[in-house]
């Protein structure tokens, strides 16, 4: 299998807090990886991992053939990343953000321009390029950080619950846009806490208090788990794994 | 060591240039607090002592007693602002503070004057200020040596021996600030001090801030290496701070009336090398500082060992060696000793390359240094 992501026993502490806990998960390339789990349950943290931005306490991983911990630079040349939180320059136009990263990502003249028009008119951006990046309301925010991201055509996108707080027609018109991505060949890891959106991704990996608990297509999910649909999946997967730790606590 | 890629450099100054114009009110203040600071300083730090306040208890008025504190006056260095008629009055008023120096002509003055006798006069001072103590006791030995020699004379021409022969006379020419006022030197000082203080905090906040705000996250997940980021960020704030130091050098010259000896062209140029100097150093903090809040501090805390070490208070060559070597570490010692070489002296390069040197090593350094401690990592 050809795979864009690989890791094992990937571990970060801080202090005493394990946020990810000896996690292993492979992203075939080409797909969407939907990345599920509770609120501080350690998906931007391992995110950041994959990503360069952190150094794994232990552990191992590969993203796009190159080792997370020794090589981050040449992983970052090639993904593209959505921050959880909106992290382009407020004081900055859309467009002055957009030719900022093709500057950094060291677009050319004529690639700068062409990439510029093909990505404002599909983030539904034209007409705003002049527009403070800090005046966007919460769904242009998103797009513009997508945009961002795209701009160099990284293999594997990385987005970090691009869609929290978005209204539903943007949000359907962000998971067109990664659909569309998937199709050309670009890996996409994503997390959300929505399941409507978990539901058209091909794998779905659900991870709490750090530890990676299932991992699967959404239908053998809930096949497994005997439910009705991924909402469910998340609830009873949580339940019992709150309920085995109080066991646990327990038998201590 | 991967290679320096100028189009990232590049854009990183435009956006920087972008942001700092959107930034009036930051941009203001660079440009407006050298300015203030200068005027603020430039009459505070005056270390010039005149107008010693004197009182006088004058126990023998007389043509000669009253010629002997005009001579006192007439120095300008004293001022008499008080008669007392008593020890106890005069030493209440030396311990008020009003008056720091007590004149006490005893009751014989005149008589012994008269007959050719030595007379003795005596100077009570406030010796809390040494330097306002010492001033009085020199210049008051001065002046009671002056009238000694003159009294002499008469009495020597009165006996007929005509004109009094000095058998050894002191002939002193004083370079480079012929009249030397404290502010002829004092100005340069403050003007790098200044600078040094101001430009220093543009780069620490500039790059912590991209901390605060979160677009750190986004800019180092990007190819960027930290040297076209760094040198990327100063780059506009070369341009602040030059056109800051030349507002500053305007008044310092045109106001303050501190003429500048050497090339223009030269302080200009070693300015510029000094203003990146400072720069890397706010840089430096900013590897180091996690919110705006500790830049500050950090850049405050810079500023009291540069004021002591570097030579701007006190002479360097009077401190020990270990105290020396630390002023190294301030880029103010470098650029003072560029400053006042080229205002007071009006010497060139061949006589300033140590200290050239010496700064451009320094910045090096500390370039390297916040290289080595950036981490593209977010932790
Ligand atoms: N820099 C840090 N220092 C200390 N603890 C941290 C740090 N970053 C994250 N944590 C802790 O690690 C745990 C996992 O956090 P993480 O942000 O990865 O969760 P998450 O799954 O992304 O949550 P959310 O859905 O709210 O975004 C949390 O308990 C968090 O408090
Ligand atoms: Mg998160």
């Amino acid at each position: 299998m050809n795979v864009a992501i690989e890791c094992q026993q990937l571990t970060k502490r801080f202090g005493e807090r394990t946020a990810v806990n000896q996690l292993t998960l492979t992203v075939p390339k080409g797909s969407i990886y939907g990345f599920l789990g509770p609120n501080g349950s350690g998906k931007s943290t391992t995110i950041r991992m994959l990503c360069g931005l952190m150094t794994p306490t232990t552990g191992s991983g590969t993203v796009l053939g190159y080792d997370v911990m020794t090589q981050s630079e040449e992983i970052k040349q090639r993904i593209g990343y959505m921050s959880q939180k909106f992290s382009l320059y407020e004081d900055l136009t859309v467009e002055e953000n957009l030719d900022f990263y093709a500057g950094v990502y060291q677009l050319g003249a004529a690639e700068r321009k062409q990439r510029k028009a093909e990505l404002i008119e599909m983030a539904g951006l034209t007409g705003r390029e002049k527009q403070l990046a800090g005046s966007l309301s919460g769904g242009w925010k998103q797009r513009l950080a997508l945009s961002c991201a795209l701009l160099h055509k990284p293999e594997l996108l990385i987005l970090d619950e691009p869609t929290a707080g978005v209204d539903p027609v943007s949000r359907r018109i962000f998971w067109d846009v990664i659909h569309e991505l998937a199709k050309q060949g670009i890996t996409v890891l994503v997390t959300t806490h929505y399941m409507d959106e978990a539901q058209t991704c091909d794998w779905i990996g659900f991870i709490f208090f750090g530890n990676l608990l299932a991992e699967g297509t959404p239908g053998e999910l809930i096949e497994r788990m005997e439910a009705n649909n991924l909402e469910d999946v998340f609830i009873e997967l949580v339940r019992r794994e709150e309920a085995r730790q109080a066991a646990e606590g327990g038998a201590r | 060591m991967k290679r320096f890629v100028w189009e990232r450099y590049w854009s990183v100054v435009k956006k920087e240039v972008i942001q700092i114009k959107r930034d009036r009110p930051s941009l203001a203040i660079a440009l407006v607090m050298p300015l203030m600071l200068l005027f603020l300083f430039g009459y505070a730090v005056n270390t010039d002592v005149s107008d010693i306040k004197m009182a006088v208890w004058n126990q023998s008025p007389s043509a000669a007693s009253r010629e002997l504190v005009e001579q006192f006056v007439h120095t300008e260095i004293f001022q008499a602002t008080a008669s007392v008629s008593g020890y106890r009055e005069l030493e209440a008023m030396l311990d008020e503070g009003t008056v720091d120096v007590g004149l006490v002509i005893g009751p014989d003055y005149t008589r012994k004057k008269d007959r050719g006798e030595p007379a003795h006069i005596q100077l009570l001072i406030n010796g809390s200020d040494p330097n306002i103590a010492r001033t009085a006791m020199s210049n008051a030995q001065l002046i009671v040596q002056h009238q000694a020699i003159a009294l002499q004379e008469k009495n020597l021409q009165k006996q007929g021996l005509g004109e009094l022969q000095l058998p050894l006379e002191l002939d002193t020419r004083v370079l480079f600030n012929p009249n030397m006022e404290s502010i002829v030197f004092n100005i340069p000082g403050l003007i790098g001090l200044i600078m040094q203080n101001v430009t220093m905090i543009l780069t620490a906040f500039s790059l912590v801030r991209e901390k605060e705000r979160g677009t750190m996250e986004q800019l180092v997940v990007t190819p960027i290496r930290p040297l076209e980021l760094m040198l990327g960020k100063i780059t506009p704030y070369v341009g602040v701070g030059l056109f800051s130091f030349c507002l500053v050098l305007l008044v310092g010259t045109a106001w303050f009336g501190v003429p500048v000896k050497g090339s223009i062209g030269l302080l200009v140029a070693l300015s510029v090398l000094f203003l990146v100097t400072t720069l890397l150093l706010g840089i430096f903090i900013s590897t180091v500082a996690k919110t705006q809040l500790q830049a500050m501090q950090m850049a405050f805390a810079l500023i009291l060992p540069s004021v002591l070490l570097s030579g701007f208070m006190f002479p360097r060559d009077s401190m020990p060696v270990v105290i020396q070597w630390l002023g190294g570490l301030v880029p103010l010692t470098y650029f003072l000793e560029i400053l006042r070489g080229i205002f007071l002296k009006g010497v060139g390069a061949e006589a300033l390359w140590k200290d050239i040197v010496g700064m451009g090593a320094f910045s090096l350094l500390i370039l390297a240094v916040a290289i080595g401690r950036f981490r593209k990592k977010i932790e």
